[in-house]
């Protein structure tokens, strides 16, 4: 949750020292917190990995200079980590929205396979509409295929009590095999010989670029989309009705809201979320479905939201973030000659780090509310007894 | 294969085959995860652990020429990633469940990165006892060879249930996942008994990982797990958290796991990947058909996250 801004700049506030010995005010800080845990557990992160690729034999600077440039360093590679933050923006979504109810929802991987079947589906029925009514109509499916995979798990949450971690992680490889099935067999394209794919949506039907940038709109879908999810989640009584869920449960009962339905919908719009990013994929970077769009996007899209704390806004930066961490992956494995699952040893590390930040939450800067307050008065008589 | 000549027959033996080799990753996972869920927490890192034991079983039994050390290695790295769960979760205000996951990505993500130089080289793999020598049927033989690591897994299922049924430290670990006051009122850590849980836990996890990549399939790939680190974890709940009943469901879940290969051996290879899915499916369904809204399930250590 954001507090108050802090109101005036002060010298930690510029330089923030996570050892905790540092004068701050009190009104900020619950703010500056939420800024400064993600970012030192980024750099105890990339310290991390640093001693890791080290101990691989690589060169740290070198490392670090590749990743910088493949993610940032040119307009050219920064187009390409854009292109990589849109489906993660939607797929954060998927845990994003869910979080706030308290659910640790994993099924965007499984969301967006099906929204992409779901949008070449649409896109081959059809074939000779306008191109605008087929870009709609795929958007419209793929959403409704996500969200009806994701609102599954939350059902059988509120209906059977199933634990919906364990079911969206088994949905994932349901998706997958149903939609390696349809793509390999049913829905193949003969003239896919290498790498089996459907009938391509055709050019009319593709999803254009902004104008001026190499990258797709799928990049604005993702924004808006968190947009519209913060504005939802912080300014709707919906929002208001399913953060207080998350809070505590048999409050919101007692209170008498329709708990059941408001994490039902909410799971629809997070798979909803994950199975655009599908369409996007499909319709703006593919033009077909095959096995490049299991690309882990969903896995990288829980991390960006718990590194986002579940903020849908903060999702927006975090997602470049990671978008550019992704993009670095092929100067990497060129350059530095690192295998390509640096970049998820990567991940995996600011994931357990970004966590185990979890408990220094609040006790940052333990100093001041007690210097404030006659605490140490109490410390005293404490010492005394 | 020598199934197809026997026609529909060589269905049911390549099953139950399959089912005895594709079994005992599951009955590995299921053990740890049982003793770490037994002391209230729950470990959905599992996933990471199989396959980075696999990867170093793999490893260290190329290196050393000895396929049980491998197995060693990989219960030890196993163990070292329990430890680094149990850990975090120590830390107040830390979510199990998310760390389950975060651990879950780094092992794969390790284990593909430090196990790309052995994608090529053979290591030494566990040999099998050879069961069903007296038949003169290939596809029998196949079938019969049981691999010594399933039979200590096997024991270790009967050996677990006792361990908690009439231990001292069986007792404490159960008092400890049942109710956490009451074991700190007798005295006891919580902290320290989940550690060991969890560490243990990881051990086995690491132990089944070897068999993948020393046994069956009995190479390190990348696709060498799709996910049966992870079904384990289900397959524990609809165990309701007993050892020997962790046993036949692996049983279970190995022939589900094995309808598609043996599909294949009898020379139906349509809807492959359909077939694949049957365990992720079969999994699916049971935890429908035994969960419940209203109640906690029979024989569900109270303290755990997942229930609340």
């Amino acid at each position: 949750m954001t507090g108050a801004p802090a109101s005036a700049p002060t010298p930690a506030g510029s330089a923030p020292d996570p050892t905790g010995d540092v004068e701050m005010p009190a009104r900020g800080s619950a703010w500056l917190e939420a800024l400064v845990i993600p970012c030192g557990a980024l750099a105890v992160s990339f310290v991390v990995f640093g001693a890791f690729v080290a101990l691989a034999g690589a060169s740290v600077p070198g490392v670090y200079y590749q990743m910088y440039r493949g993610a940032f360093g040119t307009w050219f590679s920064f187009q390409n980590t854009l292109l990589r933050s849109a489906p993660l923006m939607l797929t954060a979504l998927c845990t994003a929205l869910p979080a706030q109810l308290g659910l640790v929802v994993i099924g965007g991987e499984g969301a967006l396979v099906l929204g992409a079947l779901a949008a070449v589906v649409t896109a081959h029925a059809l074939v000779s509409g306008n191109p605008w009514v087929v870009l709609v109509g795929m958007a419209a499916s793929a959403s409704a295929a996500g969200g009806a995979l994701v609102g599954l798990a939350g059902a059988l949450r509120v209906l059977r009590g199933v634990n919906e971690t364990i079911s969206t992680l088994l949905l994932n490889y349901i998706a997958i095999g149903v939609f390696k099935h349809l793509v390999e067999g049913p829905m193949r394209d003969p003239a896919s010989l290498n790498k089996p794919s459907t009938r391509p949506i055709g050019d009319a039907n593709a999803l254009g670029n902004i104008p001026g940038m190499e990258v797709h709109w799928g990049l604005v879908y993702g924004a808006v989309a968190c947009l519209l999810a913060y504005v939802l989640m912080r300014r709707t009584s919906f929002g208001f009705a399913a953060r207080m869920i998350g809070g505590n449960v048999r409050a919101a009962l007692l209170s008498g809201l329709a708990v059941k339905r408001i994490v039902v919908i909410t799971c629809v719009l997070a798979g909803a979320c994950a199975g655009l990013a599908g369409m996007a994929e499909v319709a703006a970077v593919h033009g077909t479905a095959n096995a490049s769009l299991i690309a882990g996007y969903g896995y990288t899209g829980v991390l960006v939201a718990f590194l986002a704390r579940q903020n849908p806004l903060a999702v927006v930066p975090v997602a470049i973030l990671l978008g550019g961490i992704g993009a670095s992956g092929g100067l990497l494995q060129r350059e530095e000659h690192l295998p390509d699952a640096a970049v998820n040893v990567l991940q995996g590390i600011v994931f357990v780090v970004i966590l185990a930040s979890e408990t220094v939450r609040g006790r940052l800067w333990p100093r001041l509310p007690r210097g404030l307050q006659p605490a140490p008065a109490a410390e005293g008589s404490r010492e005394a007894a | 294969m020598s199934g197809a000549s026997m026609g529909l027959w060589g269905l049911p033996i390549a099953l139950a085959g399959g089912a005895l080799r594709v079994s005992a990753p599951y009955l590995f996972v299921s053990l740890g995860e049982c003793l770490t869920e037994k002391s209230g927490r729950i470990n959905l890192g599992q996933e990471g652990t199989l396959i980075m034991g696999a990867m170093s079983g793999y490893g260290v039994s190329y290196l050393s020429g000895s396929a049980w050390l491998g197995v060693l290695a990989a219960g030890a790295i196993g163990m070292v990633l329990g430890a680094l769960h149990a850990w975090l979760c120590s830390l107040p205000r830390v979510n199990d469940v998310a760390v389950g996951i975060a651990l879950m990505l780094l092992g794969i993500g390790l284990a593909f990165f430090l196990g790309k130089p052995l994608i090529q080289p053979t290591a030494p793999r566990l040999s099998a006892l050879e069961l069903g020598a007296w038949s003169a049927n290939a596809s029998l033989r196949t079938a019969l060879q049981i691999n010594t690591l399933l039979l200590a897994g096997i024991a270790a299922a009967f050996a677990m249930r006792s361990f908690f049924r009439r231990t001292r430290w069986g007792l404490v670990i159960r008092v400890v996942g049942e109710d956490a006051n009451a074991a700190r009122a007798m005295g006891y850590d919580i902290t320290r008994v989940r550690f060991l849980a969890t560490a243990v836990g990881g051990f086995f996890a690491g132990v089944g990982g070897s068999f993948l990549s020393l046994y069956y399939p009995g190479s390190w790939n990348e696709g060498l797990s799709s996910g049966q680190g992870l079904m384990a974890v289900a397959l524990v709940i609809f165990a309701r958290w007993d050892p020997v009943r962790c046993l036949w469901a692996s049983l279970l879940f190995g022939g589900a796991s094995a309808v598609g290969p043996a599909l294949q051996s009898v020379g139906i290879t349509v809807g492959y990947n359909l077939f694949a899915t049957a365990p992720y499916v079969l999994t699916l369904a049971i935890m429908i058909a035994t969960s419940s809204a209203r109640r906690t399930l029979a024989g569900q250590p109270a303290e755990l996250t997942v229930a609340r």
